[in-house]
Order: structure tokens, then C-alpha cells, then sequence
């Protein structure tokens, strides 16, 4: 370092640079001020940003929201075979792209963590001039981008996330949700656990120490409790604990007949697996034949908890088997393109895309608030739930829910979940304020 | 002070002062200059500059710094929902605390050296992380991360008549809005003074005598010279350093969770300085810049991109070479950064920075003196 | 009474876990002065042996079914594994003990990969600065843990037991409890039985070969053993093998308890480098020790009963054990003075 030498030129140089690269972003902003909202859509294309987990425990599910976000692209410009557009009940989208714009689209990692995925949406905002964000594996996740993109003014399509704060006490104008959540889960499971187990039952619940787990546990402890279930115990486990033999020994002799693991991932797979190894599932306690259930139930994730799953009640958005006319062409359409079928989340994911497409090409803008308004409301068929609705109240879709239960005799390894009941949507239906929250205006941005 | 700085160091200074404030111009051919991957460069830049000072100087590697950041983060967030949406609060309290949670941590930790430091540093941040996720959740607000409401007090903010109406406020520092470029200048400029003041303490007695530290403590002890308090002070001065840097994440985004504070956001500032090159000056900005370019940029290329960036090719070589190249990016940005690490350290032991010495090395001993031309402070 | 009896035997297994991976750990500490941040990946790589022998045992011979079709409208695939196909019932039994399979083949496979490590870079780094070796093996444990992603997913895979270990033994009569109290699966009973046969065999290799002698007086003082003309360093490569070895059977075995991911290596990374500090640097009986007591201390403690008491205490016992043990004891539980103190 000993070489430089100031000399008066450079020195001004540098001053100039300093003074450019302060310049420099002031009109880039001052141009984004005269757009009338956050990223409009200039030239021939919209662009649309796919914020998924690439990395960590949800990558597969990441995955396969991406693969659902490409089909959907593909559908909404006009490829492919046009998959659940040929079902859905709005005949607004043309297959020409959203408002005459052909779509195209940015993707990052979420990580399943707050912090990278705000900054993976970010990017998408700031660099790439995305006008919708969407995607996501986690509740945790799906809140933090929401709040992100209610501030910066864009619309926040969540993908899958499951817990009631999403569309309650974290709501938020600019966010949406097609997902369903704990309160649906339970609404549906309690009657058809009823039905199988009696209405004498003692539950102990291994809950996963965190918002989504408190949630869950509430919304059945709720529910089964109205049934007359009690509930002997409900046990916080740390996420990602591994093994949790320390928490499944003290159920052994606890006197409770069912197990609610209110678990989801590789907690679910782990925590089910050694439930199963302790001999839960075969037990008979009070002259009873022991019970586990799983109220989120995803299917990729049931593959990695194998022949465990067999026979264990639990709840699901959507699942591939599902005979409705929209179900079998979004089957049809992913399976062919990709030789395997959807799971939930990218059913969900998908769905949202469309929703989006549709929602702009009704409203003939991509302004946040226009764009909310076409969904508010908006009453659909055809994407494989039956009649749904995008309640106006907390932007939460209302629909039929899935009780699925592992398969004795799966004929694939695709195939371990079979579904027992499809709860119709007016039984897991719930007043708006009861998950409390605020959705505040709508923010279109600068 | 500045009077007695050297003239290099001067120079250095303007110019790494220069090159932050130019970053947005800088770093926009490279796909970097947007408002928060540079806000993100330079807060990270914070937070490796601190950790620089302890494990730069002293050698003692803390596995912990991310509990510091998280912290300083936690604290900013309840600045504003308590105080004021002002940063300036923010940041101060953010940074006081940071320094006050070290203290703790260090005094107790700094009874160990070696390994046993670095464990029982890890100890307590994955300590601070698992309750803040779980127990802590009324302070912390858990998974969701604590958030900024409606419905906050901001007691300042009221006594002083400023009402922000019925839409979620964000941080202003008088007025201009903390996020987009004025929050990355913001963050630069802290960024800066943080810079200097590193530097005043590499060349003052007191960082003569952490470097001592290092080199053989054993040997000062003898001399009847107590260490630790030296090395106390590195470890608060450090934590300061993220505690700020934690402040400032919540300045520029007021969100703040528990995963800021695990074992791998610890591991994540070692690496940066590690691969920047520590004890530099310079180095852990480099690294953290570059640690947190592949992040954003690497894991953004997908399959689209990378067809057509190789659209020039013959169909049948383009297939593979996406393939190839799909192994590196986008999902497999990890696979990257987990090659460069080792690359770096295998070929470069001294970081980036003695790559950067190298070239510069080359080119004097090529063309013969003329190395004054090259700015030491080119990327941050 | 039984809880508790239970909660020791859950202690155990886990402990058995964390003492194995750290025992490795601890060896190349002691005669290579390295950390290996990469020993959660060779634990994890020992785990994908499993699910590899699994995958090539049950090889799929795919043939297309015409008259059925899937609900994406292509032909039904009729696959049946090749081994069933070709040895019937063998076939299949061979196919239900893929878990102790593996063993074989992750005993040489492991062995492969911890002498290539050691040849192609670690032996590069044992001169070096902790912080490097850190930064290098990091690096490397990420390459290995993206490969194995990139081959098996992300997701876990199921590695059932053999049917005869799935059950549950009425452990609690033997030791006169009433029938039925104190129960516990038999594959647990059997990773706590091949983790203690694992540990027994390693203290006895280095205790009574001639082998083992000079790596334990390299252990203690590696510069007198090269002078006396000992070629240590082919020695270490050999150590080193053998502790990936011991991580890769404790990651094989484990398989049945923890669905293997591409990710589990992490998780027991920090968990077993407070294990070997609580022990001791650079001590095996202190790694053991810790190991086992770490496991049964962390049951203890997400008991109910002590989580009423304590909330949380579970999220943090080991951490808050390893602090308390580290300022009461500076060395650990048998920690030698001088090692990795600087």
C-alpha cells in the first residue's frame, strides 16, 4: 500500500465516481415513481417470481412447486395441453400470456428461512421487476414474504403454508392464500375421527415447538375435545429433534389411546417412523386398538415415512387421486410432462398461478389493487377442490377438505394415500374474526 | 485522530469509502446492484469487520457471533415498536445491547481458550437461538419472527405529533425512508465509520498487543501481563459490531427472527472472514460480498436462464452443458460455494485477499513499479 | 420407575450415536490435530450406503403393461425387483435385511473414502491453522452433502428394519419389572449393543496390537515416534480410515431410527463436536463417556415432568451441560492438557 501516492486527479475522479454512483440510483428511482405502482408491466412481458426452497429439508417440495409453476406458465401463454384451464370455471385467460403480456418468470431459494427468502423476494422485486411473489414451504416463511410484499406493493400468492396466522392474525391485504389451515384440519378430521375411534378417547399430542405446531395442536385439541375426547397431555418437541424416543416412551404407559403428531416434514417422517417402531400402532390400550393421526398429511413426505403410514388418519389439501374432471387434467397434464404425479403443493402452487392470471385478466390491469379486488369474492370451480371461494374478508380460499389415510396395499410408490372422506367446505367453514388480524389497504407501491 | 493516520491508510480509507458509495454503479454489471444486496453487503461487511477484530487479531474463533446479531436485531425491533421508527435509537440501543450481551458471554467464555472458547461461545448462541424459537416466543415472537404493528406504542414518535396513519410504518430517518438506496446509504456510510474505526484499532498499541495475544498469550501471561481483559474488550467491541449490523438488518427490513442467531449464521461470518482473509482490513468485506453474491445470485439461475445463456450452442451441447451447469446453480448453489471454500483455502490460504495481493504482485513485478494505479478497495 | 428405566434406554441409544461419531471425531483430533468439520457428512455418507444397498437390491425390472394405464394416461409400469426375480424368497429376504447388508459394504466403502480423504487433502492441512482446516472440511462436507442430494433428494428415505428387529422385546421382566411396563423395540436394543461391540473393538485395536500402540504414542507425542523411524503418517491415513468407518457404520445402523436425508449430517455436526469437548479433547474413554451421558441426560430432561419444572430445558440441556461442564472442568471430562488449546 506503501506505492499510492494522492495526487489532486484522482482524487476528483474518484469524488466523481462517488458522486455518479449516488446519482446514478436516484433517477432509477425517480423513474420508478412515475410508474403509477410498483413494477407495471412496460413492455411485451409480465414477470412473475417463483420464491421456493431449493435448498434444506423442503427442497423436493420446493421442487415440485417449481415444476407446477412452469406448467402453469406454459398453460397460461398458451403451450401445452392447457391443463385445469380447460376445467376452470373462468374462461377470462385466452392462452395469449395476462393482459396481451406473454409471462415469464425469475426463481430463488426461500431456504425455508424468513430472512433469505425476504431477500430471494427482494431480488425479484428490486432487480428482476417482479409483480407477484409466490411459493413457499412454511408457514414461518410464507408471513415474513407476505409482510414484504404488503410493504413494497406487490401481490403475495402464498404457497403452501398451513398455519392460521397466514390468512388471520397475520393477514395482510396484498396476500393471498389457496392453502387450507389448522382450522380446516381439524373441522374435518373430528367427525371422521369419531367415526372411527368412538367418542371415548384419551389423545396425548408431541407438538413441534413452533407457531405452526401451537396452531395445529389448538385447532384438534379443539375439535376432538368437542367430540368428547380429553386430551391427557400435549408435549412440545424441538424442531428437527431426530429422535424422539424420549418423547414417544412416557405415551407407552401414559393411558392415552391416541397419538396426535402434530409434526410436519422430516419431524412427521421421523416422529411417525419411531412411533410406529415403539409399537404404537399394533398397542391396545383401555381395551382399545391404539390410534395415530397426522393432521397434515403431505404425500411427498409420506413416501419418506414408507410403510409406516398405513392405516393413519390425516388431513390434505388436494391429492392426485381425486376423480373430478379438473384433478384429472392437472394429472394428466404435470404427469406426462414430468412421468410422475403433483403433490398438494404444487396443485397449490399451480391453482395460485392460474388465480393470479386470472384475476389481472379480469381486472385488465396488474395493479395490486385492482388485481385484489378481481379475487376478492371470486367464486371458482374446476381446480380440482370443488366450489371454492377467495373470501373477501382474510383472502382465504374456502373448500372442500381431504381426509386421506396411509394405504394398505399401495400399487406405487405415489400411491400410499387414499382418501376416506371429502369434507364438504360449508362443515370446515369459520367466521373471519375468528382468527382475529387486520388486512389494512391495499398497498400498490410506488 | 486523522492526524496521525498514515497517508496509505488515508488513501485506503477514500477509496473503500469511494467504492462503497459507488457500489450501486460498481456492482450493477455483476447482477449485484439493487438496493438489498447491497444493503445485505454492507451489513455483512459489518458484522465480518467485528468478528475480524476478535478472531483477526486474537485468534480466538467465537462460534457465537450470530447470538450478537440477533440480538442487535431483536433490539431494533422493539426501538421501533416502543420508542421510534427513527433508526438512530434503533441502532444505538441495538448496538449497546449487542455489546452488553458479549460482555456476558465473553467473560464467561474467555476463562477458555482454544476449542473450548469456540464450543462454549457455540454453547450459548445455540442457547439464545433454541429458547428464542420456542420459550422466548412472547419476546421474540418465535418462527414468524417479531414484526412491527398497527397497533405499536412508539412513544417518541407520538410525542413528537408524527402519525403514520393506517398502513404498517417503515424506519425514516427524518423523513427519508430507510429502504431501497437511502437505506443502503445509510448502512454504507455506518459501514464506513465502522471500517475506520477497525482500522484505527489495527494500528493502535491496543491492537499491537491483540495481535500479541495471538502470537503467544502463554508468553504474556509470564511477563505478569493479564490478557483476558484485552481480549474481553476485543470480544465486546466485536459484538458490537453486530450487534449494529443486527440493528441495521432491522432498519432496512424490521423483521426479526430466531435463525439469524443459529449455529450456522455463526458458522457463516467464520467462513466470511476465513475466505476474505483474516486479520486483513479488508478481506472479511470481500468475503462477506462474496458469500452473500452467491447466495442471492447463484441460487436465482435456473433452468430458463441457463438455456439461454448457452442458446449459442449446438442443441446437443447445450443440453449438456445446462445439465452441467444446473449442478452449480440455482438449487445447486450450495455445491459452489462448498467448492469454493475449498478451492480458496487450498490454493489461497490467506483468502481472497492474498489472491488479490498476488495479482497485484504480479503486475508491479511486470511493469515495474506502476502499482499505484490499482485500487486496493476495487470490490467491497 | 419405568419411565425412568425407559428414558435410560432411549440415553443410551442416542448416546450410543453421539459416542460413535464422536469417537472418530476425537481420534483424528488426537493423532492428526485436524478438525474435521466433514465427520457429520462421513456419518451421513455411512447412512447413504444403506439406502444405496437398499437401492440396488431392489433394482426394478420394469415391464410396460398395455391394458392399464396411470392417471396421467401413460402405459402402467409393472416393476419387480431383480433379486426377487431371480432368487425368489432369498431374494426377498435378502432384500429385508438390506439395513445389516450394508454393513459389509459400508465397511469397505467407508474405508475407500476416509484413506482417499485423508491422501487427497486432508494430510495437506495438518500443518495449518485450525480456522483453514475448518474452512476446508466445511467446504467439503457441503460438496459431499450437495452430491448425495443432487443423487437421492432431498427428502428422507425409509430404511425399515428386517422384520425379525421390528418388534418390541420385554426387556423390563429381566430385570423385574411387571410384564409389559418396560418395553422397547428390538432395533434400538441392537444400535446400543452394536455401538458398544463398535466401541469395545476400537479401544481393543489401538490397546492390544502393536498397530495401535504407535498410534497411541503418536497420540501422545508425535515427533519422538518419527524419530525412532516409525512411518507415522502412513499409520494416520490408516486412523483416519478408521474413523470414517466407525461414523459410517454408526450412520449405516442408524438408518431404521432416523430416515436418512442428504442433510442429517449437519445436524449431528455441532451436537458431536460438544460431545467430544465435553469429554476431553483428544480423549476416547472422555468421547464415550460424554456420549452416553449426554444421551441419557438429554431424556432425563424432556420428561414431563422436568419440562413442567423447566420449560424449555430440553432445547438446551446439552449446550447448557457442555457450559457448565467446560467452567468447572477446563479440560473437559478427561481432557490432556495441551491439546487444541490453542
Amino acid at each position: 500500500m506503501k506505492d499510492f501516492k494522492i495526487n489532486r486527479r484522482k482524487m476528483l475522479q474518484g469524488t466523481a465516481l462517488a458522486g455518479a454512483g449516488i446519482a446514478a440510483p436516484m433517477v432509477l428511482t425517480s423513474r420508478a415513481f412515475a410508474a403509477s405502482y410498483t413494477n407495471e408491466p412496460k413492455g411485451g412481458t409480465v414477470t412473475l417470481g417463483f420464491n421456493v426452497p431449493q435448498t434444506g429439508a423442503y427442497a423436493d417440495e420446493g421442487a415440485d412447486e417449481l415444476r407446477a409453476y412452469q406448467l402453469a406458465v406454459e398453460h397460461i401463454n398458451g403451450e401445452g395441453d392447457g391443463g385445469m384451464l380447460n376445467t376452470f370455471s373462468s374462461k377470462a385467460l385466452k392462452g395469449n400470456g395476462i393482459n396481451g403480456k406473454k409471462v415469464v418468470y425469475v426463481t430463488g431459494d426461500t431456504q425455508t428461512k424468513s430472512d433469505a427468502a425476504r431477500a430471494s423476494a427482494k431480488r425479484m422485486i428490486e432487480k428482476d421487476g417482479a409483480i407477484m411473489i409466490t411459493g413457499g414451504s412454511s408457514s414461518g416463511v410464507a408471513i415474513a414474504v407476505q409482510g414484504l410484499c404488503q410493504d413494497a406493493g406487490v401481490i403475495f400468492m402464498a404457497g403452501l403454508t398451513h398455519s392460521n396466522d397466514t390468512t388471520g392474525k397475520d393477514k395482510r391485504a396484498n396476500g393471498f392464500r389457496h392453502f387450507f389451515n389448522t382450522e380446516m384440519s381439524g373441522a374435518a378430521l373430528g367427525p371422521v375421527l369419531k367415526n372411527a375411534f368412538g367418542s371415548e378417547r384419551v389423545a396425548y399430542h408431541l407438538t413441534a415447538d413452533y407457531t405452526w405446531g401451537w396452531s395445529q395442536e389448538g385447532s384438534i385439541k379443539k375439535y376432538t375435545e368437542e367430540l368428547g375426547w380429553n386430551t391427557s397431555a400435549a408435549v412440545r418437541t424441538p424442531l428437527g429433534a431426530g429422535d424422539f424416543s424420549q418423547y414417544i416412551t412416557p405415551v407407552l404407559n401414559s393411558g392415552a389411546d391416541v397419538l396426535v403428531l402434530n409434526h410436519y416434514g422430516r419431524d412427521m417422517v421421523n416422529s411417525l417412523t419411531q412411533a410406529v417402531q415403539f409399537g404404537l400402532r399394533d398397542k391396545q390400550v383401555n381395551g382399545k386398538d391404539f390410534a395415530i393421526v397426522v393432521p397434515l398429511y403431505s404425500r411427498l413426505m409420506a413416501q419418506g415415512a414408507g410403510e409406516n403410514v398405513k392405516g393413519i388418519f390425516g388431513s390434505t389439501n388436494w391429492h392426485w387421486s381425486l376423480q373430478d374432471e379438473g384433478s384429472k387434467a392437472f394429472v394428466k397434464s404435470f404427469g406426462q410432462k414430468y412421468g410422475f404425479p403433483p403433490s398438494q403443493a404444487a396443485h397449490t402452487t399451480y391453482c395460485q398461478a392460474i388465480l393470479y392470471a386470472d384475476a389481472c385478466q379480469r381486472a385488465e390491469t396488474f395493479r395490486p389493487s385492482g388485481v385484489g379486488a378481481a379475487l376478492e369474492g371470486f367464486k371458482f370451480d374446476g381446480l380440482g377442490n370443488g366450489p371454492t371461494e377467495y373470501r373477501a374478508e382474510d383472502h382465504q380460499c374456502f373448500k372442500d377438505v381431504l381426509v386421506v389415510k396411509g394405504k394398505e396395499n399401495p400399487s406405487s410408490k405415489f400411491d400410499v394415500l387414499e382418501v376416506v372422506e371429502v369434507t364438504p367446505r360449508k362443515q370446515v367453514e369459520y367466521p373471519a374474526e375468528l382468527l382475529g388480524g387486520e388486512l389494512g389497504p391495499y398497498n400498490d407501491g410506488a | 485522530m486523522t492526524t496521525s493516520m498514515t497517508k496509505s491508510d488515508l488513501l485506503l480509507l477514500l477509496c473503500f469509502a469511494a467504492a462503497v458509495l459507488a457500489g450501486p454503479v460498481l456492482l450493477a454489471p455483476i447482477g449485484a446492484g439493487y438496493p438489498d444486496l447491497l444493503q445485505k453487503f454492507a451489513i455483512f461487511g459489518i458484522f465480518a469487520l467485528g468478528f475480524n477484530i476478535l478472531f483477526g487479531l486474537t485468534g480466538y474463533l467465537s462460534f457465537g457471533h450470530a447470538a450478537f446479531l440477533g440480538v442487535g436485531s431483536y433490539t431494533a425491533v422493539w426501538t421501533f415498536k416502543l420508542l421510534s421508527m427513527n433508526p438512530i435509537p434503533a441502532i444505538l440501543l441495538a448496538t449497546l445491547l449487542g455489546g452488553l450481551f458479549a460482555a456476558v458471554i465473553g467473560f464467561v467464555s474467555l476463562r477458555r481458550t482454544g476449542i473450548y472458547f469456540s464450543i462454549l461461545t457455540l454453547a450459548f448462541a445455540q442457547m439464545s437461538y433454541n429458547l428464542a424459537y420456542s420459550v422466548l416466543t412472547p419476546v421474540t415472537n418465535g418462527e414468524t419472527g417479531l414484526q412491527l404493528a398497527q397497533s405499536d406504542p412508539r412513544v417518541l414518535d407520538i410525542a413528537f405529533g408524527r402519525d403514520y396513519g393506517a398502513v404498517l410504518p417503515s424506519s425514516d430517518l427524518f423523513g427519508i425512508s430507510m429502504t431501497g438506496y437511502p437505506g443502503f446509504y445509510f448502512c454504507g456510510v455506518m459501514l464506513i465509520l465502522c471500517f475506520f474505526v477497525s482500522m484505527r484499532i489495527f494500528r493502535s498499541p491496543f491492537g499491537m498487543m491483540l495481535r500479541a495475544v495471538k502470537s503467544n498469550q502463554n508468553r504474556l501471561n509470564y511477563t505478569g501481563l493479564n490478557t483476558r481483559p484485552y481480549a474481553l474488550a476485543a470480544f465486546v467491541i466485536s459484538g458490537m459490531y453486530a450487534g449494529l449490523a443486527g440493528g441495521l438488518l432491522a432498519v432496512t427490513d424490521p423483521l426479526a427472527g430466531a435463525e439469524r442467531m443459529q449455529w450456522t449464521a455463526s458458522g457463516e461470518v467464520v467462513l466470511m472472514t476465513i475466505l476474505g482473509g483474516s486479520g486483513t482490513l479488508l478481506g472479511p468485506v470481500i468475503g462477506a460480498g462474496a458469500i452473500k453474491y452467491f447466495e442471492n445470485i447463484f441460487s436465482a439461475f435456473n433452468e430458463g436462464v441457463l438455456v439461454q445463456a448457452y442458446s449459442f450452442l449446438p442443441e446437443g451441447l447445450q443440453h449438456v452443458m445446462v445439465w452441467i451447469s444446473s449442478l452449480f446453480v440455482g438449487e445447486g448453489w450450495h455445491l459452489t460455494l462448498g467448492a469454493l471454500f475449498m478451492i480458496i483455502v487450498i490454493f489461497l490460504p490467506g483468502g481472497l485477499m492474498e489472491g488479490f495481493n498476488r495479482i497485484r504482485a504480479w503486475i508491479t513485478g511486470r511493469f515495474g513499479g506502476g502499482g499505484g494505479s490499482l485500487a486496493p478497495a476495487a470490490a467491497e | 420407575m419405568d419411565a425412568i428405566v425407559l428414558q435410560i434406554l432411549n440415553g443410551l441409544d442416542k448416546g450410543g450415536a453421539y459416542a460413535l461419531i464422536a469417537l472418530g471425531l476425537t481420534i483424528i483430533f488426537g493423532t492428526l490435530g485436524v478438525v474435521n468439520f466433514a465427520h457429520g457428512a462421513l456419518f451421513m455418507l455411512g447412512a447413504f450406503c444403506a439406502v444405496t444397498v437398499k437401492a440396488l437390491l431392489s433394482l426394478e425390472k420394469v415391464a410396460l403393461d398395455p391394458t392399464q394405464t396411470t392417471a396421467w394416461g401413460t402405459p402402467l409400469e409393472i416393476r419387480t425387483p431383480y433379486v426377487e426375480a431371480w432368487f425368489g424368497d432369498f431374494g426377498t429376504a435378502m432384500l429385508n435385511y438390506s439395513v445389516p447388508i450394508s454393513i459389509l459394504i459400508a465397511i469397505p466403502v467407508m474405508l475407500l473414502i476416509g484413506v482417499s480423504m485423508e491422501r487427497g487433502l486432508i494430510r495437506f492441512f495438518y500443518k495449518r491453522p485450525h480456522a483453514e482446516q475448518i474452512l476446508v472440511t466445511f467446504g467439503l462436507a457441503i460438496v459431499l452433502q450437495e452430491i448425495v442430494k443432487s443423487l437421492f433428494g432431498a427428502n428422507p428415505i425409509p430404511q425399515p428394519a428386517p422384520d425379525a428387529a421390528k418388534g418390541m422385546i420385554d426387556f423390563g421382566v429381566a430385570i423385574g419389572f411387571q410384564a409389559g411396563n418396560v418395553v422397547y423395540p428390538a432395533w434400538r436394543l441392537i444400535y446400543f449393543l452394536f455401538s458398544v461391540a463398535i466401541i469395545g473393538g476400537v479401544f481393543a485395536f489401538l490397546q492390544f496390537t502393536t498397530f495401535g500402540m504407535v498410534v497411541r504414542a503418536g497420540m501422545a507425542d508425535r515427533e519422538t515416534v518419527g524419530l525412532l523411524g516409525i512411518d507415522i503418517d502412513r499409520r494416520f491415513t490408516i486412523v483416519f480410515g478408521m474413523a470414517a468407518v466407525v461414523a459410517g457404520l454408526a450412520g449405516a445402523m442408524y438408518t431404521p431410527i432416523l430416515s436418512p436425508d442428504y442433510h442429517m449430517g449437519m445436524d449431528f455436526l455441532v451436537l458431536s463436536f460438544v460431545v467430544v469437548v465435553v469429554g476431553g479433547m483428544g480423549s476416547l474413554g472422555g468421547a464415550v463417556v460424554a456420549g452416553f451421558t449426554l444421551g441419557i441426560l438429554q431424556s432425563f430432561a424432556s420428561m414431563n415432568e422436568v419440562k413442567d419444572i423447566l420449560p424449555g430445558i430440553d432445547q438446551i440441556i446439552i449446550y447448557l451441560i457442555a457450559v457448565v461442564i467446560l467452567l468447572t472442568r477446563p479440560r473437559g471430562l478427561m481432557g490432556r492438557k495441551g491439546v487444541m488449546e490453542h
